[in-house]
């Protein structure tokens, strides 16, 4: 069988920093590949030439035999590569029906259907979400749908222009299990209609259960292309890290006993805000790792918003190192020593045009006031201790931060906030979208924190990361808290606290 | 020039406006052979280049303002407003008593107050920006307008005539040989470059700009901020109408300033920075406004007829605006390179 899209000898340069270098690709009609490497192995850049968002320096596209060089996305589409983004790439304020069609709306009426036919636009979103498996009013504010809902609109909106090849990037980052199993059925259907799905996810037990083959990008070369059968989960590691990995005992990462004594730095008192959040009562404690776990929308993050001065609570008491305060901006959380690493990456961290130096120097300079200047050369010693701590992988401290991909992105952002010595940090899903070597950095690099005296609350979607640090688990369900566990629990342990709420 | 080095210069982001405000310079000099002389005369500098920076000192103050709005996303349209708001309240404190020598009260109490007020107009612009939530065009729209009518309402429907002889010190005057308006000018440029450079004033502004929800995430006090930069601009509104007030000797409630918001914001985009926030530049602003006023003084000097010297200033800032392009360049480049490349 012919594949109907190969790439040879694919190379990318920004300047004079090679960012991709003799690159393969190989997809054939009804498969899902999927291609994997760390941060920084070259996945976006690659799919970002495949679409036609840059150039490639050098190599060749073919698509059904025929030599391709999307000059912009929208070519791409046009020549039947849809891609759909990790971040969702919609219009919040447009309809589901306006989103899954803006751009090439059906016409109709005189003057060469220059009017769109609003009717037909909503059938056919209607039809088209319908083949995903999505029954929803598609008349309705795309805004007012989760984040996975959104996903499937995008691949909905996607799917409408006659798709060869569709390429999702981390479409799952933001699903929880359910949501996740509902886009693979929507995925082996796209599969046998004879869609080439080319898959990118930092998910290795995702990439077993769906994929077909598997492509390995490291450092912007090309590693080897294999059937999924043939490379099991500790080789496909080792070909993303270019080296074996090491047998890393669990109890490494464990959570060391905690030193009891201490006073409660921060504590809450029925803390919460009417239709976000329930009254919620916790304690943290100095060098203690507390895990925030719940599914999606159970209240993690709306709880970390209130502790962090970004709403306001409308009942209930805070209290940090025995003291009462009222937060009315994220400055006053700051200069109580608190620190948090958003959810939201691109929108709530990166400030994109400035370098990475001013970036990772923000807070700190914040803290510190308007006077108490950073200077230049200030900034730049701050960054690059952290960018050595961290081994954040930049070109230079100086390069836009909108530059770095995603996991040195996040890096660079808990860079920003150990810069400011916080007491507590705040960690909303600081893995997400972050290759497996540098989750596991994260956590080892949470780990020592706690163990230098810093309080740290921890949020993540993945159980088993929640597990593994946290020295005390707070189980969220339905914007409420439904329980604590102690360190050392299993994911079961903290599934069945959520189960048995829900039959209660 | 070394070629290489001559390359390098030219990717600086101020090089497009220097040259442009060479070239008009260049025109003038062309077209009026005495353009470039200097003399002496009186203990003061006499001359067209000395003229443009006299007039162009309220420009620069109103377009440094508009730079730091800019920069945080925001626009301020309502400085054309507050400049004659600002040289109402400075003529009305001086008051209207002919014999050159009385006033009202003195001229500091008339310079603090009309600087009071323009705080208070970009307080007021600040305030429903930051702490609204109004869009800025919308927001600074109502003083646009209400404020031409409060200037009025402070003059009394009339033009007042100021005699007083110190107050025309400050947009007449002379210090050093040179226009004291320029020294005003020089040094509120001096004062808030020193800040945005050597304060976090700049990197805030910048992070504001770029990001208003990081920014704010990362501790930067966000709203305190837009509210400083609109209050910065109502100030340097505020200043420049107090020295149009004193150049002319009068107060026109309906016609100081006037469109001067316009020049200004064109000043900042030609200076270099963009009106979607972010990186911003104080020199290129200032740049920006010397380019404006030398092409006024252009368009008066040329002879070119006053009926249709809007449509002349229009077509030349729409050739600036088309050079200073990256892309049209290229376009240009392009089009006119590639046969040359070809013969060589």
């Amino acid at each position: 069988m012919e594949p109907v899209l190969e790439l040879t000898g694919i190379a990318k340069r920004f300047g004079t920093i090679p960012v991709l270098d003799d690159v393969r690709l190989r997809l054939y009609p009804g498969e899902v590949h999927a291609l994997m490497g760390q941060n920084g192995a070259g996945k976006s850049t690659l799919i970002k030439v495949l679409t036609g968002v840059f150039a490639a320096s050098a190599g060749e596209m073919r698509l059904e035999g025929r030599a391709i060089a999307p000059a912009s996305p929208l070519e791409a589409q046009h020549l039947g590569i849809s891609t759909v983004y990790q971040e969702v790439n919609l219009c919040p304020n447009l309809s589901v029906a306006e989103n899954v069609f803006a751009g090439r709306y059906p016409r109709h009426g005189l003057l060469q259907g220059r009017r769109i036919a609003w009717s037909e636009v909503n059938e056919q979103a209607r039809a088209l979400l319908a083949r995903i498996g999505l029954d929803i009013d598609v008349t309705r504010l795309l805004s007012s749908y989760p984040v996975a809902v959104q996903q499937m609109v995008a691949i909905a909106r996607a799917l409408g222009v006659q798709a060869k090849v569709l390429i999702l990037d981390e479409p799952t980052s933001s699903l929880d299990d359910d949501e996740v199993r509902k886009l693979f059925e929507v995925l082996r259907r796209l599969r046998e209609q004879g869609l080439a799905i080319l898959f990118v996810t930092h998910f290795l037990n995702q990439v077993y259960e769906i994929s077909d083959r598997i492509t390995v990008l490291r450092n912007g070369g090309w590693v080897g292309e294999w059937p999924v059968a043939q490379l099991p989960a500790p080789a496909l590691i080792s070909a993303m890290l270019g080296r074996e990995l090491a047998a890393r005992s669990e109890r490494s990462a464990a959570p060391e006993a905690l030193a009891s004594g201490a006073g409660p730095l921060l504590e809450a008192q029925g803390l919460g805000q009417a239709a976000q959040l329930q009254p919620v009562d916790m304690q943290l404690r100095p060098g203690e790792v507390v895990g925030l776990a719940g599914l999606l929308g159970a209240g993690r993050t709306e709880l970390a918003r209130l502790l962090f001065g970004l709403e306001s609570p409308d009942r209930g008491l805070l209290r940090i190192a025995g003291k009462a305060v009222s937060f009315s901006s994220p400055a006053d959380a700051i200069a109580q020593g608190l620190a948090m690493c958003p959810e939201e990456r691109k929108t709530d961290g990166v400030v994109a045009d400035l370098s990475v130096r001013e970036n990772i120097a923000l807070a700190l300079q914040a803290r510190l006031g308007t006077r108490r200047f950073l200077s230049p050369a200030d900034q730049a010693a701050l960054a690059d201790r952290f960018i050595a701590a961290l081994d954040i992988r930049a070109a230079d401290a100086d390069m836009p931060m909108g530059l770095l991909s995603g996991g040195n992105q996040q890096k660079a952002l808990i860079a920003r906030w150990l810069a400011t010595e916080p007491r507590l940090l705040i960690l909303d899903e600081p893995t997400r979208g972050v290759d497996v070597a540098a989750k596991q950095e994260i956590m080892d690099q949470v780990l020592k924190l706690a163990a230098g005296g810093m309080a740290v609350l921890f949020i993540s979607s993945e159980m088993s990361e929640v597990v593994r640090v946290s020295h005390r688990i707070v189980v969220l369900r339905d914007r409420r808290k439904v329980g604590e566990l102690p360190g050392g629990s299993s994911e079961d342990d903290v599934y069945a606290m959520i189960a048995a709420e829900h039959e209660a | 020039m070394k070629p290489e080095l001559f390359a390098r210069a030219m990717k600086h982001r101020l090089a497009w406006p220097v040259v442009t405000l060479l070239i008009l310079l260049a025109v003038n000099a062309a077209f009026n052979p005495g353009f470039l002389r200097l003399e002496w005369r009186d203990g003061h500098l006499y001359g067209s280049l000395v003229d443009i920076l006299n007039r162009a000192a309220p420009l620069v103050l109103v377009t440094l303002g508009m730079t730091v709005v800019i920069a945080t996303r925001g626009i301020d349209i309502s400085v054309g407003a507050v400049v004659a708001i600002a040289g109402a309240m400075a003529a009305f404190l001086i008051g209207g008593a002919v014999d050159g020598a009385t006033t009202r009260f003195p001229v500091w109490v008339a310079v603090a107050g009309a600087l009071a007020l323009a705080l208070a107009c970009g307080l007021w612009n600040g305030a429903l920006v930051a702490g609204v939530g109004m869009q800025p065009i919308i927001a600074t729209l109502i003083l646009m307008v209400a404020g031409r009518g409060i200037a009025q309402l402070i003059t009394n429907g009339q033009i007042i005539t100021v005699y007083y002889k110190p107050f025309f010190f400050l947009g007449g005057g002379y210090l050093l040989g040179l226009p004291f308006s320029v020294f005003i000018a020089a040094a509120v440029f001096l004062a808030m470059y020193l800040a945005a450079t050597r304060t976090a004033l700049g990197l805030f502004i910048q992070a504001v700009g770029i990001n208003p929800a990081a920014a704010r995430m990362a501790g930067v006090r966000a709203r305190r901020l837009v509210m400083g930069a609109y209050a910065v601009c109502g100030l340097c509104a505020g200043l420049a109408g107090i020295i149009i007030c004193s150049n002319v000797k009068s107060a026109d409630g309906n016609n100081a300033g006037q469109l001067l918001e316009l020049d200004a914001i064109l000043a900042v985009t030609l200076g270099g920075t963009l009106l979607t926030g972010g990186r911003f530049s104080l020199v290129g602003s200032v740049i920006g406004a010397l380019i404006i006023q030398t092409l006024t003084y252009a368009i008066y000097s040329l002879g070119v007829p006053p009926e249709i010297n809007l449509v002349v200033k229009a077509v030349v800032v729409f050739a600036v605006m088309l050079m200073q392009s990256a892309e049209f360049r290229a376009t240009v480049r392009s089009l006119v390179l590639r046969p040359a490349g070809v013969r060589s």
